[in-house]
C-alpha cells in the first residue's frame, strides 16, 4: 500500500540543484528532510505536492557547527543530534531543555529543527528558545540569500516568512552576550509525548536582563515585550513576579481547543511564567533544578 | 516513476523496486516479508512500526521507501544471530507483553537506549519508550525488563 497521492521524487546532490528545482516547481514542490510532518500531511491529503525534493543528498545541509560566537544549524540537523551535542548543551541550555520535550526519541531521530520552524505550528517547542536566543533564519532563492530574524519568521499558524521558491539553508544563533540561565516550561496533558498546551521560554541574563516568549497561546510563538519591559533591570522578587503575571493577559490570546480551554491556558501561563522566571534566575546563579527537570 | 533501491536489512543486502509514494513500512512487510514492524496508527503516534535505521530508532510509517536507499535497517528479526538477546529474554521473564503488538517497537526502542546508556534510570527508560504505546501491560513489566537487563550488565 502506498500513499494515495502520487508525486515525483527528487534527491538533488547540491544546494544549487535544489534551489533550481524549488524555483521550477514553486509551491507545487515540498521539501523533505525528516518527513515526520510532511508524510502525515500528504497521507491526510492536507498537502498534495507534485514533487517532493529530498534534501538528504546535500552534505552541507547536515552542518552543525559553533564558530565565531554563533551556532549554525543546517536543515538536516535532527533534534537528537542537537541534544547529543555537548557544545550546544553547554552554550544554549534552554534550547536543549526545549528540544528534549519534542515528541519522542524515535521522532527526534528524524525530525529536524528547520523542519519544525518551517511547519510553524503555534505550539512548536523550538519556538521560544529560538525567539529568546534571537536566532536568524537564512533563506536562499534564485535571487540569492537573505536573513530573516526569527521574530519576523512566524507570520501565522503554520505560516512562515519564506517566499515562493525559497529554501531555508540554516538557522544561526548568536551566543548571548552575557552569562545566562534559562527555563522552558511545557504544559502537556501527560508526561511523555504530547504537544504543548502552553509553553514558556525564559532567558535570564546577568545584570537583571530578561527575555520571555510564549508558544501555543496565540496564533504564533512570540516574545512578551510588555513583560520584558517591566522586568528589565529589576531584581526578581515575589512582588515583581506578581506584577509580571498580571501582564500575561495582555501578551497572549489562548483559544479553546481539543487539548485545553483558553481559560485554563491563560491561568497556567501565569503560573508557568512565575516558576520559569524563578528557575531561570536560580540556574543563572548556579542553583535551581537541573536542566530537564520540569518545574510544573 | 519506479525506482530501484538497495539497502541492508538484518545484515542482508536487498534490492526492491518502489514507487516514490510507497511507505517503507509497507515495503518491508509486503515486498520483503519482514513483518515484525506492525501497522498501527500510520501517522507516527504509536511506535509499533519502529525500526533501527543506521542504529537509531525511527518510525517506518513516516518514511518513504526511497529514503531507505543505501541505508542499514535492523528489525527484531535481525537483532541477534543466535537466539534471543538478553533484553528479549527479559521481556519473556517479566511477562512484558500480552498481545505482543507493541513488543517489536518496544524492544527496538529499549535496545537503542541500552546501547547508548547501559544503566538508565527508571525515568530514562520511561522517556525512551514514551513514544511507544501499549494497550495491554500498563508499561510496568516493560520497564522492569529493561531495568533487569541493565542491572545484569556491567
Ligand atoms: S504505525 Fe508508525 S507510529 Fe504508529
Ligand atoms: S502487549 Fe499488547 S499492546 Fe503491548
Amino acid at each position: 500500500m502506498a500513499i494515495a497521492h502520487e508525486f515525483e521524487y527528487f534527491k538533488p546532490e547540491s544546494l544549487e540543484e535544489a534551489v533550481k528545482l524549488k524555483a521550477r516547481y514553486g509551491d507545487r514542490a515540498r521539501l523533505l528532510a525528516g518527513g515526520t510532518d510532511l508524510i502525515v500531511k500528504i497521507n491526510d491529503e492536507l498537502e498534495s505536492p507534485e514533487a517532493v525534493i529530498d534534501l538528504k543528498g546535500i552534505k552541507e545541509m547536515k552542518r552543525l557547527e559553533f564558530k565565531d560566537g554563533r551556532l549554525f544549524i543546517g536543515p538536516l540537523v535532527t533534534f537528537s543530534e542537537l541534544i547529543d551535542s555537548p557544545e550546544v548543551r553547554e552554550k544554549f541550555p534552554l534550547f536543549i531543555e526545549a528540544a528534549e520535550t519534542v515528541a519522542s526519541g524515535s521522532i527526534r531521530n528524524r525530525a529536524t529543527l528547520v523542519g519544525n520552524i518551517c511547519s510553524a505550528v503555534p505550539s512548536l517547542d523550538s519556538g521560544t528558545p529560538l525567539l529568546t536566543y534571537e536566532a536568524e533564519v537564512i533563506a536562499r532563492g534564485e535571487d540569492g540569500e537573505r536573513t530573516i530574524p526569527i521574530a519576523e519568521w512566524f507570520v501565522g499558524p503554520k505560516k512562515n516568512a519564506l517566499k515562493e521558491g525559497e529554501i531555508v539553508v540554516g538557522v544561526s544563533i548568536p551566543e548571548p552576550p552575557k552569562k545566562h540561565g534559562g527555563c522552558y516550561v511545557k504544559l502537556g496533558r501527560y508526561r511523555g509525548e504530547d504537544l504543548a498546551q502552553v509553553g514558556v521560554g525564559i532567558l535570564a541574563l546577568e545584570g537583571n536582563e530578561y527575555r520571555v516568549a510564549f508558544c501555543a497561546v496565540g496564533p504564533i510563538a512570540s516574545r512578551a515585550d510588555k513583560i520584558e519591559k517591566l522586568l528589565q533591570g529589576k531584581k526578581l522578587d515575589n512582588g515583581l513576579i506578581e506584577e509580571a503575571i498580571k501582564l500575561v493577559p495582555e501578551e497572549i490570546a489562548p483559544i479553546d481547543d481539543i487539548r485545553a480551554t483558553g481559560e485554563y491556558r491563560m491561568h497556567m501561563a501565569g503560573v508557568m511564567l512565575g516558576r520559569g522566571l524563578r528557575a531561570a534566575v536560580a540556574r543563572l546563579n548556579g542553583q535551581g533544578p537541573e536542566y530537564g527537570i520540569s518545574v510544573i | 516513476m519506479k525506482k530501484m533501491i538497495t539497502f541492508t536489512i538484518n545484515g542482508e543486502l536487498r534490492s526492491v523496486e518502489v514507487e516514490p509514494n510507497d511507505i517503507l513500512l509497507h515495503i518491508l512487510r509486503d515486498k520483503l516479508g519482514v513483518t515484525s514492524p506492525k501497522i498501527g496508527c500510520e501517522r507516527g503516534d504509536c511506535g509499533t512500526c519502529t525500526i533501527l535505521l543506521n542504529g537509531k530508532s525511527v518510525r517506518s510509517c513516516l518514511m518513504l521507501a526511497v529514503e531507505a536507499d543505501g541505508q542499514e535497517i535492523i528489525t527484531v528479526e535481525g537483532l541477534s544471530d543466535d537466539g534471543l538477546t538478553p533484553l528479549q529474554d527479559a521481556f519473556i521473564k517479566h511477562n512484558s507483553f500480552q498481545c505482543g503488538f507493541c513488543a517489536p517497537g518496544m524492544i527496538l526502542a529499549a535496545t537503542e537506549l541500552l546501547e547508548k546508556n547501559p544503566h538508565p534510570t527508571k525515568g530514562e527508560v520511561k522517556e525512551a519508550i514514551a513514544g511507544n504505546l501499549c494497550r495491554c501491560t500498563g508499561y510496568e513489566p516493560i520497564i522492569e525488563a529493561v531495568l533487569d537487563v541493565s542491572s545484569q550488565s556491567n
